[in-house]
């Protein structure tokens, strides 16, 4: 009963969310490029799909997603779990490698299976006339986003300056894009905001919430937040620097002109 | 009939497929890492079980309706030349979606939580719910403003580079400026607004106005949209978290 009132006042409010958009696209359709709304039944639908499974979704991700996060950083940081055996207990980073396993595994599982990736990808590999594979840039963003995550409870874990870590990745960043073909610099800088899901950002956000609250002398409000920027910003760097390792192979492989339509046909699947 | 069980069956599919790495990963870890049994399973099965549905009913209604009227909308508006209606379309766009933002949503609230507990805003549900919409409309601003901007850049023919760049430079200027509490949160809503509904429909627009242009290159020119819109919303949420604090 109560999940009912909560799910119907969910829907409700989701519906308030959605309408906006929907009145900005029918004023546009309607008023600016002057055309009727084609279809409007199908659109109707569409509507009433997209409300309901937003609510339905909102309602359980606060019963699953958000409790699942929090309980694995508890578990993996429970002091039980971290001696194993061990008499004395002292909170040294290195006693949590479960937690850089698990972050770097949840990072490139949900990056892997990530549909937007995948158009993206296709997308590139189509416009680039196959010098990006397909495989080559999910593998490489996925494990952006693996290390990206694993660096995060790191530095949750030590309670090291986030902006330290952020500015260094931004210098980073800058350098390599001296040094890239510019073909890839747009699609390198957009990658790192794709990957970040509905489903990853809420499941991550509440990984480092829990450890921020379960490792002893961290505030959630300082240290809790920050994963999910690790998780947009190294995905930058790892595509960069896939780019940069095709462009090598290809130099060494003989390729002089540089056109990249021509080392469509070397293979890179072990680059990266 | 059929074909709408069908393409239901098929969504349904696409989602279970998309979350079982997240599945398998946490199962392998319960149970060959941590063996310990997970308190109050049936509730979190069920919260999955909704989750699935959510998604999957939520991705179909956006194919059955505001992915299609959204990119013939774009690739109208880029057609018709007029630079104050893109333009217009393009900030609108960003907000209407982001509002809308489930991810940001629940992010927004799990802050809120955060810094009530912490005591940097009041405990009561009405400044708690004022911060959550105080953050929602920061950040469906930010990325409207983004938009704005990457469209001007790609009719303009800007160096995407340099602009980033002097985003970057901004957002280390603010991190020094905002007050501590703000700033990992602010970090966080930069990945948080791009997600399932920004990005297919903000990726419409930009290649779609590049292939409609002359003179542009949609691989160098259609992208860079996404990169906006997930570096003003740093900007944004730290100005926000500063005007409060002073305040």
């Amino acid at each position: 009963m109560d999940m009912m009132s909560s799910g119907l006042k969910t829907i409700l409010s989701t519906s308030a969310d959605v309408l906006p958009i929907v009145l900005f696209i029918i004023f546009f359709q309607l008023f600016v490029i002057r055309q009727p709304v084609r279809d409007a039944r199908r659109l109707v639908a569409g509507l009433v799909f997209t409300i309901l499974g937003l609510g339905l979704f909102l309602v359980g991700l606060e019963q699953a997603l958000f409790p699942l996060g929090r309980l694995m950083a508890e578990q993996l940081t429970h002091p039980e779990f971290l001696m194993k055996g061990a008499e004395t207990l002292d909170f040294h980073w290195r006693n949590y490698s479960w937690v850089y396993v698990f972050a770097f595994a949840i990072g490139f599982a949900t990056t892997i299976a990530e549909p937007a990736l995948l158009a993206v990808a296709m997308k590139a590999n189509e416009t680039s006339g196959g010098a990006i594979h397909v495989w080559g840039l999910r593998v490489a963003v996925a494990l952006g986003v693996a290390v990206g995550v694993s660096l995060g409870c790191f530095r949750i874990i030590t309670g090291l300056p986030l902006q330290a870590f952020i500015l260094v990745g931004y210098i980073v960043v800058v350098i390599q894009t001296i040094w890239s073909p510019r073909l890839i610099i747009p699609l390198a800088y957009d990658s790192g905001g794709v990957t970040t899901s509905t489903v990853t950002v809420p499941l991550v956000t509440a990984l480092g919430l829990g450890l921020a609250e379960t490792v002893p002398g961290r505030s959630p409000l300082l240290d809790g937040f920050g994963l999910v920027a690790f998780a947009s910003l190294f995905p930058i760097i790892s595509v960069l620097a896939y780019a940069q390792l095709s462009a090598l192979r290809e130099r060494f492989a003989g390729h002089r002109k540089p056109e990249r339509r021509n080392g469509a046909e070397s293979t890179s699947k072990e680059v990266v | 009939m059929t074909k709408f069980l069908r393409s239901i069956w098929k969504h349904v599919f696409g989602s279970v497929r998309d979350l079982a790495p997240i599945v398998i990963v946490i199962g392998f870890f319960q149970y060959f890492i941590l063996k310990q049994p997970i308190d109050n399973a049936l509730a979190l099965a069920s919260g999955a079980v909704l989750v699935l549905l959510g998604l999957t009913l939520f991705v179909y209604g956006l194919e059955l309706a505001l992915f299609p009227i959204g990119e013939s909308l774009a690739h109208a508006l880029a057609r018709k030349g007029s630079v104050f209606w893109l333009l217009t379309f393009s900030f609108l766009l960003g907000f209407g979606t982001t509002v809308a933002e489930p991810a940001l949503t629940a992010v927004a609230k799990e802050a809120a939580q955060i810094a009530a507990g912490a005591g940097a805003i009041g405990d009561t549900a009405a400044d708690m719910s004022r911060y959550v919409l105080g953050l929602r409309i920061t950040v469906a601003l930010s990325v409207g403003t983004a938009l704005l901007v990457g469209v001007l850049r790609i009719l303009l023919g800007w160096s995407l580079p340099l602009m980033i760049i002097c985003g970057y430079a901004t957002v280390i200027a603010m991190t020094v400026v905002a007050p501590p509490e703000i700033v990992g949160i602010a970090y966080d809503s930069g990945g948080v607004t791009t997600s399932t509904v920004t990005v297919p429909l903000v990726t419409a627009l930009g290649v779609g106005m590049a292939s409609s242009l002359r003179d542009r290159n949609p691989m160098t020119d259609g992208f860079g949209l996404i990169a906006f819109a997930s570096l003003t919303p740093m900007i944004f949420v730290m100005a926000y978290g500063s005007i409060i604090a002073w305040i």
